[in-house]
């Protein structure tokens, strides 16, 4: 169970990207964060695992207050929350594997990782990760030698690695083609159902929304506008998310 | 409209004026830099010029073993009353024939060779003496065999009267044998050796130097580290008592040890038990650490075993320094030819053992104000906020005092004064003023941008040894190490470590920020997080920096010489003083050799690493 609760962010300079945004997610489910670029998608996903400090609200999950974890503690939290980007934000220069490793990162012991050493069974873990999203031929390749589509898929399986509870996903099929963005979401929707893992994923489509997403929250200008199922967004509801220009497509 | 024609008449006249002010300008500079092309004109310049020419274009490189002729016929000068009879010279050997076997002084007399090497040339003399091969011999002309081994020439007898015998003297000379690499050569061969490793080292050494500073010197990296100031103070109490600590703790280690100086066998076993009980307690205590939830009894005695493991491996490094001087120096001398290695242990030894304490008291600064740091933090997070102001006051305070009576102490013993109430008890309430003050104007528990104050001041450092030439770096380097190349190395250096953390610190700061925020969000630790996201997107333009600067360090270090830091320069700026221009155009000739290699190598390298 997250729970988020008046939450607030304001940049450097005094953009207010979130407003006293306060919503909860259950175990299990799949939530979508849709809005217009700039809405502040990226910015609320980030401030629940602290990757972006909030000014002001809090993130609790699990009965544990994210927002007034100490460092160490928020390292445990992290590895326990997957994150996909949109970018991929792969380490282009490392192998696929390298990549996949990371994820493991926090529970392995520091000094070992240090150089470079990962325990066998993360190794065979990464492979096992790698055979799932369809990938494990390209294991021992340069990162940045995969199409956009299969390193998303390396993003995927490193936030696999992570054994998350929940996973962040920040518009992780913008920067692909259509055909690509189901099979990456499909990969989504076979983690949350089929391991239970909680997903906050932001979405632009809305036909994406209505084929994956249990339930929607919407943000404008940083401001939570609607929160509900898919189906409930009408024509209506779609203006005051999209602006008064927008018109509705498919 | 009317506006316009005034408008082009006052561009008009400030065009015009900035015409005669640059005029002015480079007038005023042909002024000061003295440009004279009379002087340029000049005889004298004309043929100091060729000569200087003539010399670079014929380099000192080979030279041939060479067989020395010295051939003579006897006169009187002036002539006695008997006339003089001599003997026939052997026709079978190069002989001198006179016109005459007498003369007055300063009479012309014709001198014919014959049997001579063909197309050969040398000074002819004359000896005033009656032994031919007397050192004293004034030189009467030159002469030239033609193809036949003959010669003809005409010289003036000098004023010498003298009622003994006297000589017509001739020395030429001939190359025999193969050519061989001139003494000039062999130096310059040795010296251009030594450039290279000097560009090496120096190379060498700023990139080990300048890896760690470019990091604290890249903005992306130390923005977001934020710290209270209760935990900034703290660490600054810690940093120099914790130096402190470790500068005492060397020191006493390295008494205790100095007793087994002299056995190199016992120190070789202090090295090996103290390295195996380090290795021990590291695996435990730091390669078997897990990541999850520890009981408080355990971490204790974790930590316990990592400064034990620490322990031993400062002491296992001083002893192994240690015996590395003792045991190299005395390799050295029975290695034979290899002896530049038993050399090297010696010498690499000695430097660990100078830079150890240093390293020792930098690591224990290091941990408490680490420390420091963490107590900081819990305080500022568990108490309340009056009490975190309180408590702030004193602390800065406190390490306002300390800090500026430890840069008021220096300053003092700079100028050699004892007065200690000006340069140790004003700076410590200064300081003191100052930290209360900003303990009051900063709300209590907010997060200070130490990051940032430490990027800012590593960058200025940085700045200010980057615009010293390392020119000048060696003149003062001179000064503190004599002269040699060793002085190159640590100017080179210095210069090396701050050019190249500035250009390191710049690639940092260009990096992707995708990889390090998805490690980060893996629960990674900062340091995984370098190592993971960091370390793969710099790795390979630091290498071609490192190339790059190692180019530039080989050409600097040919000059470097100029200011007595060693290396080819050196040789070179001697032999132009004394203008053996034959030497400089070896030297040059090898320079231009050498870094134009380098230019090649370097670039070539640097194709394969980007
Ligand atoms: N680092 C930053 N500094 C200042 N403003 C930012 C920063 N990142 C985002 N913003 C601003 O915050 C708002 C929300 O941005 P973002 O969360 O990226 O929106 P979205 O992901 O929905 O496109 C935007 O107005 C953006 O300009
Ligand atoms: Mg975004």
């Amino acid at each position: 169970m997250l729970e988020v609760r008046n939450l607030t962010k304001i940049y450097e300079g005094g953009v207010l990207a979130l407003n006293q945004v306060s919503f909860q997610v259950p175990k299990g489910q799949f939530l979508a964060v849709i809005g217009l670029s700039g809405s502040g998608k990226s910015t609320l996903l980030r401030c629940i695992n602290r990757l972006i400090e909030p000014t002001a609200g809090q993130v609790i999950w699990n009965g544990k207050d994210i927002t007034a974890a100490s460092p160490q503690e928020l390292r445990l939290i992290r590895r326990k929350i997957g994150m996909v980007f949109q970018n991929f934000n792969l380490v282009y220069r490392s192998k696929v594997i390298t990549n996949v490793l990371a994820g493991r990162l926090g529970y392995i012991n520091p000094a070992w990782s240090l150089v470079g050493r990962f325990p066998r069974e993360d190794i065979q873990k990464a492979i096992k990760q790698l055979e799932r999203v369809g990938i494990a031929d390209k294991a021992y390749q340069r990162a940045d030698e995969l199409s956009g589509g299969q390193q998303q898929r390396v993003g995927i399986a490193r936030a696999l690695m992570q054994d998350p509870e929940m996973i962040l996903a920040d518009e992780p099929v913008a920067s692909l083609d259509p055909v690509l963005a189901h099979s990456i979401m499909r990969y989504l929707e076979q983690i949350n159902k089929e391991d239970g893992v909680t997903v906050l994923c932001s979405l632009h489509f809305l036909d994406l929304v209505h084929r994956y997403a249990d339930r929607v929250i919407a943000l404008n200008n940083g401001n939570l506008v609607f929160e509900g199922l898919p189906q409930e967004i009408d024509d209506q509801k779609f203006k005051e998310i999209y602006g008064r220009e927008a018109e509705r497509i498919g | 409209m009317e506006e316009k024609p005034k408008a082009s008449l006052w561009k008009s006249l400030r065009l015009g004026l900035g015409i005669i002010a640059i005029l002015l300008i480079y007038a005023y500079g042909f002024q000061v830099t003295k440009v004279d092309l009379a002087e340029f004109r000049k005889e004298s310049r004309q043929d100091s010029r060729i000569r200087v020419l003539r010399a670079l274009a014929r380099p000192d490189i080979f030279e041939y073993d060479q067989e020395e002729f010295t051939v003579y016929a006897p006169i009187y000068v002036p002539c006695p009353e008997q006339p003089p009879d001599f003997p026939p010279p052997d026709t079978s050997q190069p002989h001198l024939a006179l016109s005459a076997s007498c003369g007055k002084p300063n009479e012309s007399i014709q001198v014919e060779g014959f049997n001579f090497q063909p197309n050969i040339k040398g000074p002819i003399f004359f000896v005033p003496s009656s032994d031919p091969h007397d050192t004293l011999a004034l030189q009467r002309g030159n002469i030239e065999t033609d193809s036949q081994g003959h010669f003809v020439t005409v010289i003036r007898l000098p004023n010498r009267p003298s009622t003994e015998v006297q000589y017509i003297k001739t020395i030429t000379r001939r190359n025999v044998g193969l050519p061989r690499f001139s003494q000039t050569a062999i130096d310059t061969w040795d010296k251009i050796i030594e450039t290279i490793f000097l560009a090496l080292l120096a190379t060498t050494i700023g990139t080990i130097f300048s890896i760690p500073i470019s990091f604290f010197a890249a903005r992306n990296l130390m923005k977001d580290i934020k710290s209270s100031l209760t935990s900034i103070a703290l660490a600054a109490l810690g940093w120099p008592l914790g130096i402190a600590i470790g500068l005492a703790a060397a020191r006493w280690l390295q008494s205790l040890l100095a007793k087994w100086s002299d056995q190199i066998a016992v120190s070789l076993l202090i090295v090996l038990g103290a390295a195996l009980i380090g290795y021990l307690l590291l695996r435990w205590a730091v390669f078997g650490v897990s990541r999850e939830e520890e009981g408080l009894s355990m971490k204790l005695l974790r930590s316990l075993a990592q400064s034990v493991s620490i322990l031993a491996w400062i002491i296992a490094c001083f002893a192994l320094s240690q015996a590395g001087v003792k045991g190299g120096f005395s390799l050295a001398s029975r290695l034979g030819s290899f002896a530049f290695l038993g050399n090297f242990i010696g010498q690499v030894s000695d430097v660990i053992t100078v830079l150890l304490p240093t390293a020792v008291a930098l690591g224990g600064g290091a941990w408490l104000g680490n420390l420091g740091g963490q107590i900081g933090t819990k305080w500022n997070d568990s108490l309340p906020s009056r009490a975190v102001k309180a408590l702030n006051s004193l602390l800065s305070a406190l390490a306002g005092a300390t800090l500026f009576a430890l840069c008021g102490w220096g300053i003092g013993w700079l100028y050699e004064t004892k007065d200690i109430r000006l340069f140790l008890y004003s700076p410590a309430v200064i300081g003191a003023t100052l930290g209360i003050l900003l303990a009051l104007f900063i709300p209590s528990k907010q997060p200070l941008p130490i990051g940032l104050v430490i990027y800012t001041i590593t960058r200025t450092i940085l700045n200010a040894v980057r615009s010293i030439e390392a020119l000048i770096m060696a003149i003062v380097a001179v000064i503190w190490v004599g002269i040699g190349p060793f002085a190159g190395v640590l100017a080179l250096g210095l210069h090396t470590i701050a050019s190249l953390a500035k250009l390191y610190s710049e690639q940092v700061e260009s990096i992707l920020p995708g990889p390090i925020e998805a490690i980060t969000a893996t629960g990674a630790t900062r340091l995984q997080m370098i190592v993971y996201a960091v370390l793969p997107q710099i790795i390979p333009p630091y290498i071609s920096f490192t190339m790059y600067r190692w180019d530039i360090n080989v050409r600097m270090s040919t000059i470097i010489g100029f200011a007595g830091g060693g290396g080819i320069g050196f040789l070179l700026i001697q032999n132009i003083n004394l203008l053996n221009y034959r030497a400089a155009s070896t030297q040059m000739i090898a320079i231009a050799i050498v870094v134009s290699a380098m230019d090649y190598l370097s670039s070539a390298m640097r194709e394969r690493f980007v």
